[in-house]
C-alpha cells in the first residue's frame, strides 16, 4: 500500500498573536511544530504501512526550515520526505497550496491513499485536504475517526459527524482527512531519530512539479486578505440582581432600548 | 551550562525528556501510591529505543556510552525517580553480560534486552551481606552440566518483574571473595522463586524483592566469565553503573528545583510572589549551583569511562556520593520552599525528597563511597 501523508509546519501555540501594524503573525520566539492534527495522519500512515507493507511518503510545502517536520515524520516511521519550497509558492492560499501539493503527488506517481490532518491549527480552514482530492479527482472522506477495513480496491471508514458517525466505503485511491480520535501518535524512537537525521530530504521547486505559475503563490490565490485584526475586547457587561419577575422585566426593557 | 554533547546525546536528551514530560509525569503520583510495576511505561521506553542505548550495536543496541545512559536516566528521574530506576536497574543487570559475557551469551540475551522485550536485574545483596558483599551465603555447586543454586537474595531492584538476572553466588566458600562467581538466571527456572516484595519510603514504582533459590539448576553455560570472577564482575559493573545512580540523583534534584522555582513564582505572600524574597532567591541559587556542580562531576566521570580510562573507581565514587548528597539537600530545601504544601502529597515536592534518600544508600552507601575515595587518595600518595 503506497501512502502519502501531507503535513504542515505551524507555530506551537493556539493563541497566535498578530502584529496590529503589519497584520502579520508574530513568529519571533514561537517554536515551529508539526501541525497537531497532522501527527494523527502520520501515525495512521505508518500503521497502514506496517500492516500492509508498501511505502509511506510525507510531503509538505513551506520554507526550507519546514524540513524539520519532515524529519520528525521520518523519525516516527515514514520512509521518505519531500519538501516543496520555492519563492513562487509564497503567499499561496488553500486553493493554490492544494494545487501545488496535488502537482507534487502526480509527480510521485501511483498511490493508494492520501492522508491529511483534518485542519491546521494556525489557519483552521480544513480546505487543503479536500482541495487536493478535487485537483486530483479522487474521492475524499473527511473527519475519519477509524479505518475499519482495507481491501484491494476499497476501504471502509468511520467518519465523524456532529450527531454521531457514518460508515463509508470508498474506492481506492482516495484521500482521507483524520480527526484525533483515530489514534494516539507514537513518540519518535532513538533509532528513528538517527535515521531521520541522516535521511536525504527531496527538494522540489515549482518547475520540478510542472506547476502553472498562474496557479501558485499570491498571484495564483483567489483569496485576497484585505485585513487581519484582533477584535477589541468586549467591555464589561451589566449584571441584573433581584427577583426573577423583576429582573426579567428590566431585561426586556433594556433589550427594547437597545433595539430602538 | 553547555556540556558540548554530541548530536546523538542531544537526541537522547530530547527524547527522554519528551517521554518523561508527556508519559511519566502524569502517572508518577499514581505509581508512587499503588507501588505497581510500571509496565506500560517500560513499553514506551522500549519503543523509544531507550533500552538500546547501553547495548552494543552488533546485539541490537545503539552502542552509545555511559554518558548517554546518564543523560537518559537523569531526564527520566526528573519526572519520577521510581520509574527511572526500573530502567537503570535493567542496565545494571545487563552490564555484566556486556562486559564479561561470551559470544553465545551475548547473542542469546542482549537483543531482547536492547529491544526492551525483556528487562534485567542484578542480584548480590543478601540480608547479612550489604556493604560487606564478601559475606554472601548463596551457593552455586557444580553438578555435571549444571550449577545448583541455593540461597536468598534480598532488596533486589526489578526483583520478580525482570526476566533475566545476573546473580552472584559462592562457588568456593573457602576462597572468600575469590570464591564468588556470576551467573545468568532466567525467570521461570525451576527452583527460582520470589519472596517478600518490600514496601518502601521512596522509588515506590520500582519493585524491590527477595529472590529465593532452592536447588535451582541452571546450565553450566550460564556462568559469566570464569569461576571465582564474581567480585571482579561486580566491581567492574558498579564502576559502569555508579554514574547512573549519580545521574538518577541529579535528575531527582533537578526535578525538585523545577517544582520549587515554579511554585515560588506562583505563590503570593505579603502581596507578592515569594520568589521576590531574597531568602527564597538565595536558597534557589544554592540549589541550582549544587546541581550544576553535581552534573559537571557526573558527566565528566561518564566521559572518562566512555573514553576507556582505567581506575575510575575514585571518580565514580565521588560522582555518586556528591550527586546523591546534593539530591537529598536540594529536595529537602524544595519541600521547605513549598512550605506546608511541600509536605502534602497533593504537591510533588515530598515525593522527590522520599525518592532522593535511596540514592545515598544503594549501590554502595555514601560512607562506602568515602572509603573508596580515601583509599584511592592514600594509595596515590604512597606511589
Amino acid at each position: 500500500m503506497n501512502i502519502i501523508v501531507c503535513i504542515k509546519q505551524v507555530p506551537e501555540t493556539t493563541e497566535v498573536k498578530i502584529n496590529p501594524e503589519t497584520n502579520t503573525l508574530i513568529r519571533e520566539g514561537v517554536k515551529s511544530i508539526v501541525n497537531p492534527f497532522d501527527a494523527y495522519a502520520i501515525e495512521e500512515g505508518v500503521r497502514l504501512k506496517e500492516k500492509f507493507g508498501g511505502k509511506a511518503t510525507v510531503i509538505t510545502m513551506g520554507p526550507p526550515q519546514a524540513e524539520a517536520v519532515l524529519r520528525e515524520a521520518i523519525s516516527m516511521g515514514i520512509d521518505e520526505g519531500i519538501l516543496l519550497s520555492d519563492r513562487a509558492f509564497a503567499g499561496s492560499d488553500t486553493w493554490a497550496t492544494s494545487y501545488a501539493l496535488s502537482a507534487a503527488i502526480k509527480k510521485i506517481g501511483a498511490f493508494d491513499l492520501i492522508i491529511c490532518g483534518k485542519q491546521a491549527s494556525d489557519g483552521d480552514t480544513a480546505q487543503v485536504g479536500p482541495g487536493i482530492s478535487a485537483h486530483l479527482d479522487v474521492p475524499q472522506v473527511t473527519y475519519v475517526k477509524k479505518i475499519e477495513e482495507v481491501k484491494d480496491k476499497f476501504m471502509r471508514v468511520e467518519r465523524m459527524t456532529e450527531e454521531g458517525y457514518e460508515i463509508i466505503e470508498v474506492p481506492l485511491p482516495a484521500l482521507i482527512t483524520v480527526v484525533k480520535e483515530i489514534n494516539t501518535p507514537r513518540l519518535p524512537s532513538l533509532k528513528g531519530m538517527m535515521r531521520a537525521k541522516q535521511a536525504k530530504i527531496i527538494h522540489w521547486k515549482a518547475p520540478d512539479i510542472e506547476a502553472d505559475l498562474n496557479c501558485v503563490g499570491l498571484a495564483g490565490s483567489p483569496t485576497q486578505v484585505v485585513r487581519i485584526f484582533t477584535p477589541p475586547p468586549r467591555v464589561g457587561g451589566q449584571i441584573l440582581k433581584g427577583e426573577t419577575q423583576e429582573i426579567a422585566e428590566r431585561l426586556v426593557g433594556l433589550l427594547k432600548n437597545e433595539i430602538d | 551550562m553547555d556540556y558540548l554533547l554530541s548530536d546523538e546525546q542531544k537526541m537522547v536528551q530530547e527524547l527522554a525528556r519528551k517521554v518523561a514530560e508527556e508519559k511519566i509525569k502524569p502517572v508518577a503520583a499514581k505509581y508512587d501510591q499503588s507501588e505497581e510495576f510500571p509496565w506500560d511505561i517500560m513499553e514506551i521506553l522500549a519503543k523509544a529505543d531507550l533500552f538500546a542505548i547501553f547495548v552494543p550495536q552488533e546485539y541490537g543496541g545503539t552502542g552509545a556510552g555511559v554518558l548517554d545512559l546518564c543523560i537518559a536516566t537523569e531526564e527520566l528521574s526528573r519526572a519520577c525517580g521510581g520509574i527511572a530506576v526500573c530502567y537503570a536497574a535493567s542496565a545494571l543487570g545487563t552490564f555484566p553480560m556486556i562486559l564479561f559475557g561470551n559470544e553465545e551469551q551475548k547473542k542469546k540475551y542482549l537483543p531482547d534486552l536492547a529491544s526492551g522485550k525483556k528487562i534485567a536485574a542484578f542480584g548480590i545483596t543478601e540480608p547479612e551481606a550489604g556493604s560487606d558483599a564478601s559475606a554472601i551465603k548463596t551457593t552455586a555447586k557444580k553438578e555435571g552440566d549444571y550449577y545448583v543454586l541455593n540461597g536468598l537474595k534480598h532488596f533486589i531492584t526489578n526483583g520478580g518483574d525482570a526476566q533475566i538476572y545476573t546473580i552472584i553466588a559462592m562457588t568456593d566458600k573457602s576462597k572468600g571473595a575469590r570464591g564468588a562467581s556470576a551467573f545468568i538466571v532466567e525467570k521461570g527456572t525451576p527452583g527460582f522463586t520470589f519472596g517478600k516484595k518490600e514496601e518502601k519510603l521512596g522509588i515506590r514504582a520500582s519493585s524491590t524483592a527477595e529472590l529465593i533459590f532452592t536447588d535451582c539448576k541452571i546450565p553450566k553455560d550460564n556462568l559469566l566469565s570464569k569461576e571465582g570472577m564474581g567480585f571482579i564482575v561486580t566491581m567492574k559493573t558498579f564502576d559502569m553503573s555508579r554514574p547512573g545512580v549519580a545521574a538518577q540523583a541529579l535528575g531527582i534534584a533537578q526535578g525538585a528545583l523545577d517544582v520549587a522555582v515554579k511554585y515560588s513564582k506562583e505563590r503570593q505572600q505579603f502581596g507578592k510572589s515569594i520568589s521576590s524574597f531574597q531568602g527564597i532567591q538565595w536558597m534557589l541559587a544554592d540549589m541550582a549551583t549544587q546541581i550544576e556542580a553535581a552534573r559537571a562531576l557526573v558527566y565528566s566521570c561518564a566521559r572518562e569511562i566512555d573514553a576507556g580510562c582505567k581506575d575510575v573507581g575514585k571518580d565514580s565514587a565521588m560522582a555518586k556520593m556528591f550527586a546523591s548528597d546534593v539530591a537529598m539537600k536540594v529536595t529537602t530545601d524544595a519541600v521547605q520552599i513549598l512550605g506546608g504544601y511541600g509536605y502534602m502529597k497533593d504537591y510533588p515536592a515530598e515525593k522527590y525528597m522520599r525518592d532522593a534518600k535511596i540514592t545515598q544508600i544503594y549501590e554502595g552507601t555514601n560512607q562506602i563511597q568515602r572509603n573508596i575515595i580515601a583509599l584511592n587518595l592514600i594509595r596515590e600518595a604512597a606511589k
